[in-house]
């Protein structure tokens, strides 16, 4: 038992709205995290991730079922918990009154570590977060992802056994992803117990080694990613976009050209083992598509086969 | 291509956290204000000047028109009653300062205590913090004017030195409900209601002129008033004119302040811990 990282049966999570109705936004699942693995929380915006990242961090009471965070209950041992925790949250909360070296030594000192200790933690994590040379910089003054690497590197200052990151790389460019990915990657060989929330398929496959994907307070599937494509798609995708409004009659005529066929606004996805072979017979029939592409099935097609809805809406 | 650095969690360091207690945590978060402020330290020369821009006018200017006042049997100069007014309303002020605006930008806007919370704090760690800074930026004002007070020959009594206490206990009774009341402001434009309350209590207060002008029903809401009571608690101690009734300044302003620190409290939990 000594292994679980975070252990949730049937948790719950309600929220009163001012209307007086009250809202379920994590509506009763489950979750074994162990230590060392990377584990992602999949899903679109408003699936429930963020609450569950928040009743994971011990900030939000969960509403109903059973959570243990580290063996402890965030209920009753919520200072405990939160000082093996690093939370990186999906807004860079930084304190903007303070410098970049004092944001991280401020931060340090709440967690009751002596000042000598958290001022070499600081030096070293500057130098982790590549940002030594703006140790007197404000925070308003850096860049998007140079914030975001100084918030992972605040979430490192207590050296966590446990590391949260919601939506870690949300609105940040593709160099400034890598990056990040790159940390996370050296974090995780170095023993740290990943968990994170994304609505990136690339960025869940990328870095997590088990994942749920959840859809509207549920999960919908379990699974390592390579496991779920495997189990909930085809090996490959063709996709072929067609003149607006002429997607759903194509459907029709090529339906039978693989195991299924999604519809989407603006394109055709035919799931199936072999995309070329999909192409040929497409244009055997007739069909003169705009645009083809063939490629391997991803964990937005796992969502959309579940939920029938695409992840970034 | 240089080495990549080591990875900060294999590093030799293994020092444990330790959840602070209650009173080291309130002092982490005063030395987090203190950093902000270290280099804007001129910000405080204008909340310091202030008093003393009204005492030199009115309590001297205007005081030099005026005869004294007696307090408690005692005849005193204008400016000697003006000044412990003043005395009271800069730890009030000071107080105000930084438990209305800067409490409400750190809520709001930059979510400073969501980050706070993310680590051992507690919203009673937030709440005392936060109060006690407020306080000691009161009371560091009034501390400056009391010397002034001193240099000036306004100071009557030894029993002044109790001023020093006095005001820290001021600047904690509205800072803690100061802090209380933004709690419930939802945009900058609410804090004009602060003001709205601030303003009459610095002018009417037993400031600039004795309690007894005012007569009947209004003189007792008056007397009820907390700044009327750190007022006269400080008039009290400077004038000499100390009596067992100067407790009741006393045990009023430590009960506001208890009770606006539990208040924040409950409220820190309802709006942060969702």
């Amino acid at each position: 038992m000594t292994d679980s990282m975070i252990t949730a049966r049937g948790l719950r999570k309600k929220f009163r709205q001012n209307s007086g109705e009250s809202f379920e936004a994590v509506k009763g699942i489950d979750l074994d995290v162990r230590k060392g693995e990377a584990f992602g929380l999949l899903g679109p915006n408003g699936a429930g991730k963020s609450s569950t990242m928040r009743m994971v961090a011990s900030v939000s009471p969960i509403s109903g079922g059973e959570l243990r965070i580290l063996g402890m209950d965030p209920a009753v041992d919520g200072p405990a918990i939160r000082g093996r925790l690093g939370v990186c949250p999906q807004e860079d909360n930084l304190d903007q009154e303070l410098n970049v070296f004092d944001n991280l030594y401020i931060y340090g000192r709440y967690f009751g570590l002596p000042k000598q200790v958290v001022r070499e933690r600081v030096v070293e994590l500057l130098e982790f977060a590549k940002l030594t040379e703006k140790a007197k910089s404000k925070v308003e003054e850096l860049s998007g992802g140079m914030k975001r690497r100084l918030t992972i590197a605040r979430s490192l200052i207590n050296r966590p056994d446990l590391l949260l990151l919601d939506e870690p790389t949300t609105g940040l460019d593709p160099q400034a992803r890598h990056v990040l990915w790159d940390q996370l990657f050296r974090l995780k060989h170095a023993g740290v117990t990943l968990v994170l929330s994304t609505h990136y398929m690339d960025e869940a496959e990328q870095l997590c080694d088990r994942l749920v994907v959840m859809d509207k307070g549920v999960i919908v599937a379990e699974g390592a990613p390579l496991d779920l494509i495997r189990t909930h798609s085809t090996r490959e995708v063709a996709e072929l976009r067609f003149g607006a409004g002429e997607h759903a009659d194509h459907a029709e005529v090529i339906g039978d050209l693989g195991e299924r066929v999604e519809v989407l606004p603006d394109r055709l996805l035919v799931y199936t083992h072999d995309g070329e072979e999909v192409l040929a017979k497409t244009h055997e029939r007739g069909l003169q598509p705009l645009a083809t592409l063939v490629r391997r099935s991803t964990l937005e097609d796992v969502f959309l086969r579940l939920t029938g809805r695409t992840l970034v809406d | 291509m240089t080495a990549p650095p080591t990875t900060p969690l294999l590093a030799s360091d293994t020092t444990q956290v330790q959840p602070l207690g209650p009173g080291a945590a309130t002092r982490i978060l005063v030395l987090r204000n203190y950093v902000v402020y270290r280099d804007a330290w001129k910000l405080f020369i204008t909340g310091f000047l202030e008093p003393v821009f009204y005492l030199l006018s009115i309590g001297i200017g205007v005081g030099a028109l005026v005869e004294g006042f007696e307090v408690g049997g005692n005849e005193v100069s204008y400016a000697t009653f003006v000044a412990p007014g003043m005395l009271a309303a800069s730890a009030f002020n000071g107080a105000l300062l930084d438990s209305t605006f800067n409490v409400f930008f750190k809520l709001k806007y930059v979510k400073l205590y969501d980050q706070m919370l993310a680590t051992p704090l507690t919203t009673g760690d937030i709440a005392r913090g936060e109060i006690a800074w407020g306080q000691l930026r009161g009371s560091s004002y009034a501390v400056m004017f009391l010397l002034v007070m001193l240099a000036m020959g306004l100071i009557e009594s030894w029993w002044a030195v109790l001023a020093l206490p006095a005001v820290l206990l001021i600047g904690f009774a509205f800072s803690a409900v100061c802090m209380a009341a933004t709690t419930w402001m939802r945009n900058f434009q609410d804090f004009d209601k602060i003001t709205l309350v601030q303003l009459p209590l610095f002018l009417f207060s037993a400031t600039f002129f004795p309690v007894d002008t005012y007569s009947g029903p209004v003189r007792w809401v008056v007397e009820c008033t907390p700044l009327y009571r750190g007022v006269v608690l400080c008039r009290e101690l400077t004038t000499g004119a100390v009596s067992v009734a100067s407790l009741v300044s006393v045990v009023y302003l430590l009960v506001m302040g208890v009770v606006g620190l539990l208040v924040v409290r409950r409220r820190l939990d309802r709006l942060l811990l969702t």
